[in-house]
């Protein structure tokens, strides 16, 4: 009786079904052709978006250096009173000299001078000659960078074209530093030193490495906190905790407050470890406190799922030969969601690498010119450093704004290829 | 065919179902090593078996036979508590390994399960080596005391699995890197090193080829001399082939149960004769 919904005519029926066949294939060659076309989207905007950053920021870690004799004449350096003495102007003088030129009556030349060499040149000297006093008399090479100016009139960023009014070197400075890339004097490098010092209100002189290594110190107070107390907390929510409404209350508590915008976290920060627990503001410590705490519900969930992922028939076989239940979950569950727990816990890590608003809510945005001297020390971060370059006036800064969103980049590739190791590690135990 | 359907219903609402285990009042048995009394167990509000009773003899295969959803394995699980760890189930009744009640407080459910051993359905081999496979039990329960006495251990135990000679060159080796009858053998292998005195097996040949199962089967049959062995199976075959005891269940309750030749020579119930002539399951 079934017979009657059944085609009787069985050309139109294969005809009918080739038709749809020829669509279902239409669909299928539109679906792909979607895909592709998101995927290719995708890919555009990431190779733009590093290539308009790396393009921006490669010019920093081009520098021009100079070195140069210098005579520490005893008449401008007091034996008695070092620190005193203007190496600066002891410095211009003497290149003004290697030009040929010498210095007016009101010290005009000898600044304009001062404006394309780095004042790195005077550290340097006055450090050498604080060490060594018997150096004074004496001749001494020194190897500094141009001032972030003049090295931007070599990479042609400033041009000689532009009005001279209207740019902040003028013509006769320009004229010099003409005359010292001709005489040889001026040699073009890789700029270590963005990747060896710190933070610096002289651009060429600023670096990278306190905020690098204050990120790497805060990371590593983030992970410490949160992925052994976000796995425990999972482990026991999944594979202890009864099922029942304060559980499922707890649940949904943890959801939300993965999706809690940073800045709140940076708001309760401020008034929980700082103003209440008096943690030093500023610190690698406090930021690492108020990022564990925004990583901990995303390491939960995903620790979470990969518990849920692992077969329940591991857990039988541990129960079945007489496993107590903690045993069963540390001998076999968890080992297993170890490569998910560990792409979580890097993936939730790499985040708050790159967070910024939090930080911001807890200090972190004040000028540190070295490397953060401890966990309670000042410390500033990539993103924020990022953040402050940014919006300092002097045009040299913004490409190392860019290079150093290119550093952070790097950081995060690395972090990312560590979870890759990781999770084969782990995965090697099946 | 609606005169079966008829007669099944006509069975099930007798008002008060009495199960008929022929084994022991014809006294094939040597001792009972289980008996279970008015089990009763609940998923939730479902209630999964209804007043089972049923003996166990010792160191002979006792199987339990029945359609899908019969509770067969509902009721192989309460042997070893593990109902206990399905959130919502309840047992109610007793049920007795050499006279004393599993579910009782001063039962531990760990040393329960060490005791009584189980195989599962799919081969489940932990994702290590073969070696570890066989030793974790031993391990957990620290039955041995040395490096040379476990590895003793793991001999015996893969000897009496009847896989030593296919593996003793590579113990070394992950354990799900065997076939699935080897895993099959693995994971008795691992029941047995705990010297368990009860082995559960949940369908334990239904993922396996002919010949695996043959191996399996061999081997459920050099074991019944020194195991109480409890087998669920979808086989009729099987259980005619490995079993002395044979308890039918339908619906959460226990049919009938006796000696295997007779219930399947000669059937009381008329289910249990359906049943095993293939007319309804």
């Amino acid at each position: 009786m079934t017979d009657a919904a059944l085609p009787t005519d069985k050309a139109a029926f294969r005809q009918g079904l080739e038709t749809r066949l020829k669509k279902r294939y239409a669909q299928e060659r539109r679906f792909r052709l979607y895909g592709q076309l998101a995927i290719t989207l995708a890919l555009g905007f990431l190779v733009l978006l590093v290539g308009r950053i790396a393009l921006q920021g490669y010019s920093t870690f081009i520098d021009y250096q100079i070195t140069q004799s210098i005579y520490v004449d005893p008449a401008k350096v007091d034996r008695s009173d070092i620190g005193g003495a203007n190496f600066d102007l002891l410095v211009a003088d003497q290149m003004l000299a290697r030009l040929g030129e010498k210095d007016d009556e009101f010290g005009e030349t000898s600044g304009k001078m001062m404006d394309i060499i780095s004042n790195d040149f005077g550290f340097q000297l006055l450090k050498m000659v604080k060490a060594d006093p018997t150096l004074i008399g004496k001749t001494v090479k020194v190897t500094g960078p141009v001032k972030a100016d003049a090295a931007l009139y070599y990479k042609g960023e400033l041009k000689r074209s532009t009005p001279e009014e209207e740019r902040k070197l003028d013509n006769r400075q320009l004229t010099w530093l003409d005359r010292m890339q001709a005489s040889g004097a001026v040699s073009k490098g890789f700029n270590f030193g963005f990747l060896t010092k710190s933070d610096s209100t002289e651009p060429e002189q600023a670096g990278v490495l306190g905020a690098v290594v204050g990120s790497a110190m805060m990371l590593l107070v983030t992970a410490v906190l949160a992925v052994p107390i976000g796995v425990l907390a999972a482990t026991y929510l999944e594979e202890f905790a009864p099922k029942n409404r304060w559980t499922d209350l707890i649940e949904v508590n943890i959801n939300n407050l993965a999706a809690v915008p940073s800045i709140v976290y940076g708001l309760l920060g401020l008034a929980v470890f700082i103003n209440w627990l008096h943690v030093p503001r500023s610190s690698p410590l406090v930021g690492g406190l108020v990022l564990a705490l925004m990583a901990l519900p995303t390491v939960i969930i995903a620790t979470r799922s990969a518990l849920k992922a692992v077969p329940p028939s591991i857990r039988e076989a541990a129960l079945g030969v007489g496993a107590s239940r903690t045993q069963t979950v540390f001998h076999h569950v968890l080992p297993l969601a170890m490569p998910g727990v560990m792409t979580g816990a890097i993936l939730s890590l790499a985040h708050a690498l790159g967070e910024t608003a939090p930080l911001l809510m807890i200090g972190m945005i004040s000028f540190v010119p070295g490397v953060p001297e401890g966990f309670t020390g000042a410390a500033t971060t990539l993103p924020v450093q990022v953040f402050i370059w940014e919006n300092a006036s002097e045009r040299a800064f913004h490409e190392r704004t860019a290079a150093a969103i290119l550093v952070l980049l790097a950081f995060m590739i690395v972090m990312n290829l560590a979870a890759i190791l990781l999770r084969r590690r782990f995965e090697r135990r099946w | 065919m609606p005169s079966q359907r008829d007669d099944s219903q006509a069975q099930a609402a007798a008002p008060v179902h009495i199960a008929v285990d022929r084994a022991h009042a014809n006294g094939t048995s040597t001792g009972i090593k289980i008996r279970a009394r008015d089990v009763n167990v609940f998923y939730g509000d479902k209630q999964a078996l209804f007043d089972v009773s049923l003996d166990v003899p010792e160191k002979s295969v006792t199987a339990l036979i029945g359609p899908s959803g019969c509770g067969k394995s509902t009721f192989l699980r309460c042997i070893n508590r593990m109902n206990d760890t399905i959130p919502g189930a309840t047992v109610r009744g007793r049920i007795e390994l050499d006279g004393e009640d599993v579910n009782d407080r001063s039962i531990d459910p760990v040393i329960l399960r060490a005791r009584v051993g189980m195989v599962f359905q799919k081969p489940n081999p932990f994702p290590k080596t073969i070696f570890e496979n066989v030793a974790y039990g031993a391990r957990i329960h620290g039955l041995t005391s040395s490096k040379a006495e476990l590895e003793a251990l793991v001999q015996t135990a893969l000897k009496k699995a009847g896989l030593w000679g296919e593996v003793a060159d590579r113990l070394h080796q992950p354990g799900t890197g065997l076939s699935g009858g080897q895993q099959q053998r693995l994971v008795i292998a691992r029941a047995i090193a705990v010297s368990p005195e009860v082995i559960l097996m949940d369908e334990p040949c239904s993922a396996l080829d002919p010949i695996a199962t043959a191996r399996i089967e061999e081997l459920i049959d050099e074991l019944r001399n020194q195991y109480c062995i409890v087998i669920v199976t979808h086989s009729m075959a099987q259980a005619a082939r490995v079993s002395q005891k044979t308890a039918f269940f339908h619906l959460g309750k226990l049919v009938e149960a006796g000696p295997t030749g007779e219930i399947f020579t000669n059937p009381r119930d008329s289910r249990t004769q359906d049943y095993i002539t293939g007319r309804f399951g």
